[in-house]
């Protein structure tokens, strides 16, 4: 009834009406049946098909209006909803794709429990140097099996994770520091951080030099991070509901619920964050685009008050090591505004006021770095010296004082219409290589050169 | 004559009742109906019928099957639901009333424009 130009036609109509949220499958089948049967009359009235298609088309009116018009029955189906059950029709269905989810959740959830066998409590050290390694080896073995890593790539992994249960277990332990904040704490800050971009090794399976990949999982990061954090209130509301429920029979759940669902839970939590991001990928959108968007003026007019208020009160900084730290969160705060709207910039728009808009709030933020810095120079001639802590923070401050200077740079050249915005993010995604180099550093290299002096 | 889309839409549910009352059909042969029923006067758009459909199925007034067509094609058709007869029965008693009471009134007042 109709020829190949037509059919051709119709698949092209089809494809425009299955971009439509609005318009699920069924929908278009429906509205596919509605178009070939006008055409079918048409044709029997005596048009050729090219024109039966146009003029049954053109009936049909706009693909905007019916989208409104269909919208208005089926507003549920503008809230993207995140199908648990297994998407119909996908290439895995059912169970088989919850698989290795459950069974990576599983093994961590056990895990974590092994050490008490051996009578470590979750109040020891141990935890402190370990937890890390407790959560993020099911995560890794989660993408090392969903993305059929090869062995080689496996065997990378099983050294990375064995280096890092050396470096906390062997050197920290034996080069407890006296301070407050010993060598010990810094790998327990060092470490996860250091275990996390050997868990990225395994994210983008094994392409480490891939650009693209690493922005993946830069992207990743910022989404599993809310995924855990939304994980972590649900289950907090879990357990206040557990103790109060409990508590009013009379029962005393709270070994259960410290030495088991706590535990139990927040490992789990992390293969399940893990899994969530890649299972809602294509369904909603990144939320960590969104809260850097929101955040970055608010950001912006902070650090741009804290100069000027600096510079008025003309008052010194009074250099602690809290404040060290303080001024590393807030370069990395910045840092992250900026990694996670350039992981969902389109990078051939034009420059825009908000790419402006972060420029600002990195020179503002690398004016107070410079001032912090003066500072604490001033202050390394004290009896304490060079203490692990501060070498660490400054280290730190360094890396991450070095990636926003050559930033601005970047962004002013993109702004100036000089360097196109792709440098930039090749920045970035190649100073990952750099933030796991330092973090290895400071697990390994600083018992030695710390403990054993 | 041009029917306000107030009208339309709220004689729509009646009539797809009404017509899937006789047997059941599909989206394009109601539009059809609905045509030569009005006189070319009703003219639906499928951006109104195919959401009135689905919005009757999930009230539960109309129950929809895929069935085959020449070959590979598959077309959805509608068939009314008992609960859809009660309620066609419904509306038709509340539109009843309504005309009555338009014709009462039409024929006690006289209109200037109406009396030629």
């Amino acid at each position: 009834m109709t020829d190949d130009v037509v059919e051709g036609q119709i698949a092209q109509w089809r494809a425009f009406v299955q971009r439509r949220r609005e318009l699920q499958q069924p929908d278009a089948d429906e509205l596919e049946d509605h178009l070939r049967s006008t055409i079918a009359e048409l044709i029997e009235a005596g048009l050729r098909p090219d024109e039966a298609f146009l003029v049954a088309v053109k009936r049909m009116g706009g693909l905007d209006e019916l989208s409104r018009e269909f919208a208005r029955e089926h507003s549920d189906r503008l809230w993207k909803q995140l199908v648990l059950a297994g998407d119909t029709g996908r290439s895995k269905s059912g169970w088989l794709g919850w698989l290795p989810m459950v069974v990576c959740a599983g093994i961590a959830a056990i895990a974590v429990k092994v050490p008490s066998l051996f009578g470590v409590d979750f109040d020891d050290d141990f935890w402190t140097r370990n937890f890390a390694l407790f959560g993020l080896i099911p995560l890794a073995a989660f993408f090392a099996w969903t993305r059929r890593m090869k062995p080689l790539g496996i065997g990378v992994l099983v050294l990375l994770f064995t280096l890092g249960a050396v470096g906390a277990n062997v050197f920290a332990q034996d080069a407890r520091g006296t301070e407050d904040f010993s060598v010990e704490g810094l790998t327990a800050v060092h470490l996860p951080l250091a275990l996390w971009l050997v868990v990225g090794f395994a994210y983008v399976g094994g392409e480490w030099l891939s650009a693209q990949r690493r922005m993946d999982f830069i992207r990743f990061t910022g989404e599993a991070f809310i995924y855990f954090v939304l994980i972590g209130l649900g289950g907090g509301v879990l357990t206040g509901i557990t103790y109060a429920t409990f508590q009013a029979i009379g029962v005393d759940v709270d070994p259960f619920v410290t030495k088991w669902l706590v535990p139990c839970g927040m490992v789990a939590a992390v293969v399940v964050a893990g899994w969530l991001v890649e299972a809602k990928q294509s369904v909603v959108e990144n939320m960590a685009p969104v809260l850097t968007r929101l955040f970055t003026p608010l950001f912006t007019v902070v650090l741009i008050a804290l100069v000027v208020a600096f510079t008025i009160s003309k008052g010194g900084i009074d250099v602690t090591r809290d404040v060290l730290i303080l001024f590393n969160v807030v370069l990395i705060v910045v840092l992250g505004l900026i990694l996670y709207s350039i992981s969902a910039r389109d990078p051939m728009a034009k420059p825009g006021i908000f790419d402006r808009l972060q420029l600002a709030l990195v020179i503002s933020a690398l004016v107070i770095d410079v001032l912090v810095l003066i500072a604490v120079y001033g202050r390394t001639g004290d009896a304490f010296g060079y203490t692990p802590n501060r070498v660490a923070a400054l280290g730190l401050n360094v890396i991450l004082f070095a990636n926003l200077a050559w930033s601005a740079v970047l962004l002013g050249g993109f702004l100036g219409g000089k360097s196109p915005f792709r440098r930039l993010e090749r920045w970035q995604t190649d100073y990952l290589l750099v933030y796991a180099g330092w973090a290895w550093i400071v697990v390994f290299a600083f018992p030695p050169i710390f403990g054993y002096a | 004559m041009r029917l306000t889309k107030d009208l339309v839409a709220a004689a729509a549910t009646p009539l797809v009742l009404a017509i899937l009352a006789k047997g059941e059909s599909y989206g394009y042969a109601i539009l059809k109906q609905v045509n030569e029923l009005s006189g070319g006067e009703l003219d639906w758009t499928e951006g109104m019928l195919y959401p009135l459909l689905h919005r009757l199925e999930r009230l539960g007034h109309v129950a929809s099957v895929w069935r085959e067509t020449d070959g590979a094609r598959r077309r959805r058709y509608y068939l009314i639901t008992d609960q859809g007869r009660a309620e066609l029965a419904e509306q038709r008693r509340q539109w009843t009333t309504v005309m009555d009471t338009l014709k009462g009134a039409w024929h006690t007042t006289t209109h200037p424009l109406l009396e030629a």
